[in-house]
């Protein structure tokens, strides 16, 4: 049996996808012209799926820092801070995350991913439960597998299930952690923390929320649900990265924890990889400057998202719960999905194709992120070719467009 | 102690006839994921209805331990002893 036969399942799902047109999983950008326009085949495409909330990737005075930073520092690091050293501006940025989020310390890593993998597989020892909800990202799914602790998940956004599984745990020794995110990454609905904090602080358990989609896109300063929701304070562990609202890669973890620094000797995905570079410590230090001094940018986002969330509403689309910078249409079954996706792409929109079992529910979704850098235009164009497409298909539900129409109407009155 | 594991059985067969096409054979001996189509997500949601249904929590390594319904039934049943 060959070596990869094990992926043979895989092999034939991604022969079908392909089948349907472009491989969804392997889409080749000529050149990426600003934070919202590429070229595809030699044709200008809009992109409406690639996290870039507040349009930081090529903002002038992020990459006027991140040249300093390069000519000062070099190119890299050439390994991890244990063995190599700390430069200074890593250390100057951790204080500036610290500081934006009026936290004792912070701890920046190589990339989201490993923030998750590090600070909950470190903090969760052998006799500690993790309870996860159900539709947490995969780093944080991975995090639990490099733990040695026991892992429980929770209905998804479900703060009842979680204490009811809290209470069954009680007698138990160790600690209970609970795990979850400020906005979900596939339907874009948002942690309802004020209940799941309420169970935290009921239960004596400790909160770790993964705010990766909600840094700079929510809350009054950019500190994303945990602020909206009015719960920093029984929020033990706010976990972020630099790869989205920040315009660059990295993560981070913050917490109030008097022995935070002791992670540093402890957390392997911290110590035995690299750590990131200066021209990226400085892109992501000065695009943290941006959101802490222009709630524009902030307020842009939602502006942007609320439009389009309530146009496609409006237009028949079944979309997800809530107006967040992720917006996903649910498709009626995957092959629409592959052809929607693959009409989109056609007419010079990028969105992302999700499908099972990547998503919550077994769903296929269109998923779409929007940016503060969208302009009204761009927006609009998007808007029109998405709705002529589901036209096209034939998923735009009359029903849904009266029901939509319905609420808006409500809202306004 | 055996009709204790039959019934849990009976019951997670029960519950998997929602998840399954209508013509699936399950039993004691099917495995989770490959005789059911399930893929992975489903299996854990699959899991939250056993969970809801017995009242317990499988933790995920349990989940990892197990690949028949037969063994997932046994679980079941230790989870309950342990009143987890």
């Amino acid at each position: 049996m060959a070596l990869l036969s094990k992926f043979d399942d895989m092999r034939a799902a991604l022969q079908a996808l392909a089948a349907g047109g472009r491989n969804p999983f392997d889409v080749r950008f000529e050149k990426i012209v600003s934070a919202t326009e590429a070229v595809l085949d030699g044709r200008s495409c809009l992109l409406f799926g690639t996290n870039n909330y507040l349009g930081l990737t090529f903002d002038e005075s992020c990459i006027a820092a991140s040249e300093r930073s390069l000519r000062a520092g070099g190119t890299g690091t050439t390994g991890s801070r244990i063995a190599n050293g700390t430069y200074g501006d890593h250390v100057l940025l951790e204080q500036r995350i610290a500081e934006f989020y009026g936290k004792r310390a912070a701890m920046i890593f190589t990339t989201g991913y490993q923030a998750n993998l590090g600070l909950i597989s470190t903090l969760a020892g052998r006799d500690d439960h993790l309870l996860i909800d159900a539709d947490s990202h995969a780093s944080i799914y991975d995090a639990c597998k490099l733990s040695a602790a026991e892992v429980i998940r929770f209905r998804h956004n479900d703060a009842d299930d979680l204490a009811r599984r809290l209470r069954r745990l009680q007698g138990s020794t160790g600690h209970c952690i609970i795990v979850t995110e400020g906005i979900f990454s596939m339907l874009g609905d948002s942690a309802k923390l004020r209940e799941i904090a309420s169970v935290k602080r009921e239960m004596g358990a400790t909160l770790v929320v993964d705010e990766a989609h909600s840094l700079g896109t929510r809350g009054q300063h950019g500190r994303g649900v945990c602020e909206d929701a009015g719960v920093e304070s029984d929020v033990d562990f706010v976990v972020g990265t630099f790869s989205k609202s920040l315009g660059a890669i990295g993560g981070f973890a913050v917490s109030d924890l008097p022995d935070f620094e002791l992670l540093r000797t402890a957390c392997r995905p911290y110590m035995f990889t690299a750590s990131l570079p200066p021209a990226i410590v400085g892109s992501v230090t000065a695009a943290l400057e941006r959101i802490a001094t222009d709630a524009s940018l902030g307020e842009r986002v939602r502006l942007n998202s609320g439009k389009l969330y309530r146009a496609l509403a409006q237009e028949g689309f079944a979309v997800g719960p809530e107006p967040n910078p992720v917006v996903a249409l649910k498709m009626p079954d995957k092959e629409t999905a592959v052809r929607f996706w693959n009409r989109l792409l056609e007419q010079g929109v990028y969105a992302n194709l999700a499908l099972p079992p990547a998503t919550p529910g077994s769903l296929s979704l269109i998923r779409c992120s929007i940016s503060a850098a969208h302009s009204e235009a761009q927006i609009n164009a998007a808007l029109s070719i998405m709705t002529a497409v589901g036209r096209e298909l034939g998923i735009l539900d009359p029903e849904r467009k009266t029901t939509a129409a319905q609420a808006a109407e409500r809202v306004s009155a | 102690l055996t009709d204790h594991v039959n019934s849990i059985e009976a019951g997670v067969i029960e519950l998997l006839a929602h998840r399954v096409p209508a013509d699936t054979r399950v039993t004691a001996e099917s495995r989770i994921v490959g005789d059911l189509g399930l893929d992975s997500v489903a299996v854990l949601d699959f899991i939250q209805d056993v969970e809801d249904r017995f009242d317990l929590s499988i933790p995920l390594e349990r989940v990892a331990e197990v690949q028949t319904i037969g063994e997932l039934s046994v679980a079941i049943q230790t989870l309950k002893r342990a009143d987890r």
